[in-house]
């Protein structure tokens, strides 16, 4: 089997973390790469922590199970760590995406983990400022992008702005705040 | 001119509907519908199908609606999963005695009690013996592929019966996939139009259709279903390798993966293959000779194709993703290990029931239905022959 | 668009035969049982089911014909607007025309007396 990135989001029901994670399936499939996007199948309630999950690989993917060990996590909600087992699974060399106004030696702190990398980015303050609302799932994926550099960077937001195009027709400031939001996050995230 | 795309299962199926463009599609509207009929109904509205869309007040009354429709002369479908389908049984055994044409998706999941919605087999377990064909898909593209090639079975002169496009739930049914589609004129030309052969809206030449019969009749056309049943395995090649000219993409009864010089398989339907098949490549890179077979159509069972598969093998393990009760194991094991009988050798075969009500199948416990036919191939003895896995006990 | 074309081949699933008969093998059938022919209730003769059956006063008929309308059997026979006769072959004898004549022109006799009468008849012969 070739190597497949395995990916999980973390959020709360609403914060549109199962879009993210089928956005981000569709986009990088468009870019040739081989894809899945899942939810965690259940219910979904507002405000619960929930899950979503992504494979990424160059060769046709089989595998149909949950993501046990997840390469990459990605947490949405800076309010789960502590809550949600984050680091549940998660390799020594795992990639830590998370959504918060702390440093990254800050979250490692929390998370208490040694090893692994850890980017953070305040993606509620870049939504705010660029969407005009709170909704960190579209700078996150600009994060992903910094942080695996699996797609260069100005491929992953032509078809971006593809996507959105096609989502969002009626409403074009939509689709430049997500992509400016996209940028920035791509530029303003630290890591450690 | 094919495209890839990032669809799920659910979306697959609503394009190849679309593309299929059905002249009636009768479904119930909620829940436990899937979003296959809201995609479509969409299509409806926006005016990008011909299809007339009858949403119904159950899944018994969807099914009836279908089978009026295509009395009628239409091509009609409708679609539900787990407790719809079990709504639906009484008229599915219609709608095949009456020999209608009908393509229907199924989200395959639990059927309730305790209440569940997640991924399991029993639903379409219930209606193996209705006399519909049931075709199983392990991803997005095969659902897509399944459903265009379902209305040339369903519509096949020698065939004539329904066919249910079976998918798993959640697992295939709600994840992003990649898939190619087929572009709308290869579809439409490969379902060409659809010629009714007896019809009630034929106004030149009046029938007569789903009548009556006493015990002097009734056992005669219950024969003349299994004819059916047995014309369409053959139906069902041809029609796979037409599919494969225009897609790529061959299709038969059933799959079989590395089973030539396989000592220990797998068999196994839909989603669950995929994983097993990942699997037994690492085993193999292990030196392990481990093999998975995947039925893809389960009604009619293909029985020579799976004698002919796994005569040089072993041990077998059979997963069931449903429970019979029997306390002798699942469905599909009590049907392979029938088959295997005949060939006389001393080919073991044991069962695993997984994934009731959606528990995951994670790559170790196929490892470890593998490492326990290695065993039993080695020792030659079966302990347990029955086997739960990802069960806790 | 090319036309639909079905490998035309007879697995023995189903005739277009009309004659339906008890003794016929499961692939001499129609499929599924279609009958394709209409109006084969004409053979199928219910007249045996009959009990009591209803017999017609000329003296009193205003030819009206509300029995022939009435008839679930279709068993009342009218020509040129005229009551005619009853189609003792089909008449289930269900006794709607009786009830439904305006003027008591139809009486449901018990075959059984029929039956007396007309040997009775033979007797006299
Ligand atoms: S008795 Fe009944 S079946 Fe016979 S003629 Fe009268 S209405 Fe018709
Ligand atoms: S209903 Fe009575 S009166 Fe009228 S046609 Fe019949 S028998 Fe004659």
């Amino acid at each position: 089997m070739a190597k497949v990135l395995e990916i999980r989001w973390h959020a709360r029901g609403g914060q549109g973390a199962k879009t993210a994670a089928l956005m981000l399936a569709e986009s990088v499939a468009e870019m040739g790469k081989y894809v899945q996007g899942f939810p965690e199948y259940g219910p979904e309630r507002m405000g619960a922590p929930i899950q979503a999950f992504n494979r990424i690989s160059d060769e046709p993917i089989y595998i149909h199970s949950n993501v046990i060990n997840p390469n990459i996590v990605i947490v949405l909600d800076p309010t789960l760590i502590g809550k949600a087992n984050v680091t549940e699974g998660v390799p020594e060399d795992g990639i830590y995406i998370i959504n918060t106004t702390k440093t990254p030696a800050e979250v490692r702190e929390m998370l208490g983990i040694k090893s692994g990398k850890i980017y953070t980015l305040d993606a509620n303050q870049i939504s705010l400022e660029t969407i005009g609302r709170a909704i960190p799932n579209t700078p996150m994926m600009g994060a992903f992008i910094r942080a695996t550099g699996i797609i260069p960077f100005d491929q992953f937001m032509t078809h971006m702005r593809e996507q959105l195009s096609k989502k969002f027709k009626s409403k074009p400031e939509v689709i430049e705040g997500n992509l400016k939001a996209i940028e920035r996050a791509y530029r303003e995230v630290n890591a450690e | 001119m094919k495209s890839k795309v990032a669809l799920t299962g659910n979306e697959a199926v609503a394009q190849a509907m679309k593309q299929i463009n059905p002249d009636v599609v009768a479904a119930y509207p909620i829940t436990p519908q899937t979003e296959i009929v809201q995609i479509f109904s969409s299509f409806v509205a926006n005016g990008e199908v011909d299809t007339e869309f009858v949403a119904v007040e159950s899944e018994h009354s969807a099914m009836s609606a279908a089978i009026g429709a295509a009395a009628g002369g239409a091509r009609a479908m409708t679609a539900t999963s787990s407790q719809g389908l079990a709504l639906m049984f009484e008229v599915v055994y219609i709608a095949a005695s009456m020999r209608l044409p009908i393509v229907f998706p199924v989200v395959n999941r639990a059927l309730s009690g305790p209440i569940n919605i997640h991924c399991d087999h029993s639903d379409a377990m219930g209606l193996r013996d209705s006399g519909v064909i049931q075709l199983f898909s392990e991803n997005a593209q095969e659902a897509y592929d399944n459903m265009i090639q379902a209305v040339r079975i369903a519509e096949h002169s020698d065939v004539r019966l329904p066919v249910m496009v079976n998918m798993d739930g959640f697992i295939t049914s709600h994840a992003m996939d990649v898939l190619e589609v087929l572009d709308d004129e290869t579809v439409r030309n490969f379902v060409g139009t659809y010629v009714p052969e007896d019809y009630l809206l034929d106004a030149e030449n009046p029938i007569s259709i789903g009548n009556f019969d006493m015990y002097d009749f009734y056992f005669e056309h219950k024969r003349q279903q299994v004819e059916a049943m047995k014309a369409a395995k053959e139906v069902i090649r041809e029609i796979g390798k037409e599919f494969g000219r225009i897609s790529g993409r061959e299709y038969g009864l059933i799959e079989s993966y590395k089973l030539d010089d396989a000592d220990v398989a797998v068999v196994v339907l839909n989603s669950a293959a995929g994983t097993a098949k990942g699997v037994a490549d690492e085993l193999r890179a292990n030196g392990v000779k481990a093999g998975v077979l995947k039925p893809r159509v389960y009604r009619p069972f293909p029985q020579d194709e799976i004698r002919e598969a796994l005569k040089g093998v072993k041990a077998v393990a059979v997963l069931d993703r449903a429970e019979t009760f029997s306390t002798c194991g699942g469905p599909i094991f009590a049907d392979i290990r029938n088959v295997l009988y005949d060939l006389k050798n001393d080919i073991k075969v044991v069962n695993y029931v997984y994934g009731l009500g959606g528990r995951d199948l994670r790559l170790e416990h196929v490892a470890q239905v593998f490492e326990e036919l290695e065993n039993i191939r080695k020792t030659g003895r079966v302990d347990e022959t029955v086997k739960y896995l990802g069960l806790r006990e | 668009m090319t036309p639909y074309n079905p490998f035309n081949r007879n697995f023995g699933t189903g005739t277009r035969t009309k004659a339906v008969r008890p003794d016929m093998k499961w692939h001499e059938l129609t499929r599924a049982g279609n009958i394709y022919e209409p109006g084969n209730a004409n053979t199928y003769e219910t007249g045996d089911w009959r009990s009591i059956r209803p017999v017609w006063n000329k003296e009193r008929c205003i030819h009206c014909l509300m029995c022939w309308r009435y008839c679930p059997d279709a068993s009342v026979i009218a020509k040129g607007g005229k009551f005619e006769t009853f189609d003792y072959k089909h008449c289930k004898g269900c006794g709607i025309c009786a009830k439904v004549c305006p003027v008591n022109a139809i009486d449901m006799v018990p075959e059984d007396e029929i039956k007396k009468v007309k040997e009775a008849n033979k007797d006299e012969e």
